[in-house]
């Protein structure tokens, strides 16, 4: 027990703030993952045969190579990405970007391609009347998608989006290998440094075993929220 | 781009895949057998017997597959009781290692897949059965087990694609996987966008493969 506590002799206020760390990443790539969903989901519904492409390689992509391959290219191509960028605008330092954008973004990535294949779902899972609806009363194509469908996607995509939660949360825990201090890096050096990886790692799996639980309940709630009235 | 290093990558790539696909198939085959087992145990009346297997199956899928790995190959070779069996063999290896972790990370989401095919199967099929005067044995071996393998391919099809993914992590256990040998290419040219383009096709080109393989078994094995 000694191991976890706070201070200078234990780990307890390292793994508390890898934790909230964990949390963090999590909540930035799913929110990065929403926006790329909002953009491809529209391209993915589009009648127009190359908007359809784009999207879908994007899911297809993301969706069939492993996690790992994908925080691979991010953490070692990144900052060359930016730096040639860069270049072209006359700027030639080199540029590093830190773990926590470049973990959270290829997470996001990740996350957005799930979260794009559950709104498609749900928007194709809508009354055929809502559309001609919209139509009718004349809206444009941008206030019927933001002002008449999303809100009624919400409602039914939340079950879903708690699964793509689920997998951000899990695949969070790979980020460690770009050298991001969360819940698996601290675990790593605490092992490393007391030489007790099973009660480090079996800590671990703990928090991250409480962190789903607490979503869960927390997600529940939501989904009785925008249920209300059905 | 450099297309002379992806060509030079590739054999090395593909050779390594055999890896990927060696450990993808030895965890499904043992994966299959534990998730058989725990959807049982689920479908079991008594309460004990039932809330474990629905903890195994929860802590499986409520933790990352990189801990589960790392407690099995860092966290038991730490008891040294372990140590002095003949378990040491096995554990001692970061192959048998990860085989371990996938099967059982994989047996978990599959006892998952085939209880709810159980569950849905239509109680009227077995009162079909048991008004013929079938046993309940020959009515489990021959009316429920295909209807849920049926019911569950699809989902199953989902499982060996992400559990094929998931074997990338093997890497992180020094194993040289598709993903590991991926990952030494990369940090030794540091040309990550051509790597991930060849290292990428041949994972998608396994997900196809996959896919397509459910989707024939699917049509076979349909009701119509």
């Amino acid at each position: 027990m000694e191991l976890l506590s706070f201070g200078d002799t234990g780990w307890g206020d390292e793994l508390f703030i890898a934790t909230l760390m964990t949390i963090a990443v999590s909540i930035t790539a799913m929110l990065i993952g929403f926006t790329f969903a909002l953009i491809f989901t529209p391209l993915k519904l589009s009648n127009n045969k190359f908007l359809n492409l784009i999207a879908n390689s994007y899911t297809t992509v993301i969706r069939g190579v492993p996690e790992l391959l994908v925080i691979y290219l991010f953490f070692f191509g990144g900052s060359g990405a930016i730096m040639y960028v860069a270049s072209i605008f006359g700027y030639n330092e080199y540029i590093e970007i830190n773990a926590f954008i470049t973990g959270a973004f290829a997470i996001g990535i990740i996350s957005g391609a799930y979260s794009t294949e559950v709104f498609r779902g749900a928007v194709q899972s809508i009354d055929k009347g809502q559309f001609e609806a919209a139509k009718v009363l004349g809206l444009s194509k941008f206030a019927k998608f933001y002002k008449i469908i999303l809100p009624q996607v919400l409602r039914l995509a939340i079950p879903n989006l708690s699964n793509v939660w689920q997998i951000t949360l899990k695949d969070t825990s790979l980020i460690s290998v770009t050298g991001l201090v969360e819940i698996m890096r601290q675990s790593y050096i605490a092992a490393g440094s007391t030489r007790d990886p099973l009660f480090f790692y079996s800590f671990a799996a703990l928090l991250y075993l409480l962190l789903t639980f607490l979503s869960m309940k927390l997600i529940n709630k939501l989904e009785i929220k925008y249920s209300r009235g059905y | 781009m450099d297309f002379e290093l992806m060509f030079a990558s590739f054999p090395k790539l593909l050779n390594a895949s055999i890896i990927t696909l060696k450990l993808l198939s030895v965890s499904l085959i043992i994966g299959l057998f534990i998730g058989f087992l725990f959807a049982i145990l689920r479908l079991n009346k008594n309460i004990f017997i039932n809330k474990f297997a629905y903890g195994y199956s929860y802590v499986f899928r409520g933790t990352p597959l990189l801990v589960q790995i790392f407690i099995i190959y860092f966290g038991l070779g730490q008891i040294e009781y372990l140590r002095s069996t003949f378990l040491w063999v096995i554990l001692k290896e970061p192959y048998w290692c990860a085989i371990i972790a996938f099967s059982l990370n994989t047996g978990a989401y599959t006892s998952e897949i085939l209880r709810s095919a159980f569950q849905t199967i239509k109680p009227s099929l077995i009162e079909a059965g048991k008004s013929l005067g079938i046993s309940n044995k020959i009515i489990f071996y021959k009316i429920q087990i295909p209807i849920a393998i049926r019911q569950s391919l699809p989902a199953y099809g989902n499982e060996i694609i992400l559990m094929m993914k998931g074997t990338s992590l093997a890497s992180t256990v020094t194993l040289m996987d598709l993903t590991g040998v991926a990952k030494y290419i990369i940090s030794t040219t540091f040309k990550p966008i051509e790597v991930f383009i060849v290292a990428g096709g041949i994972y998608l080109f396994m997900t196809f493969l996959i896919h397509n393989l459910i989707k024939f078994l699917e049509k076979k094995y349909s009701f119509n």
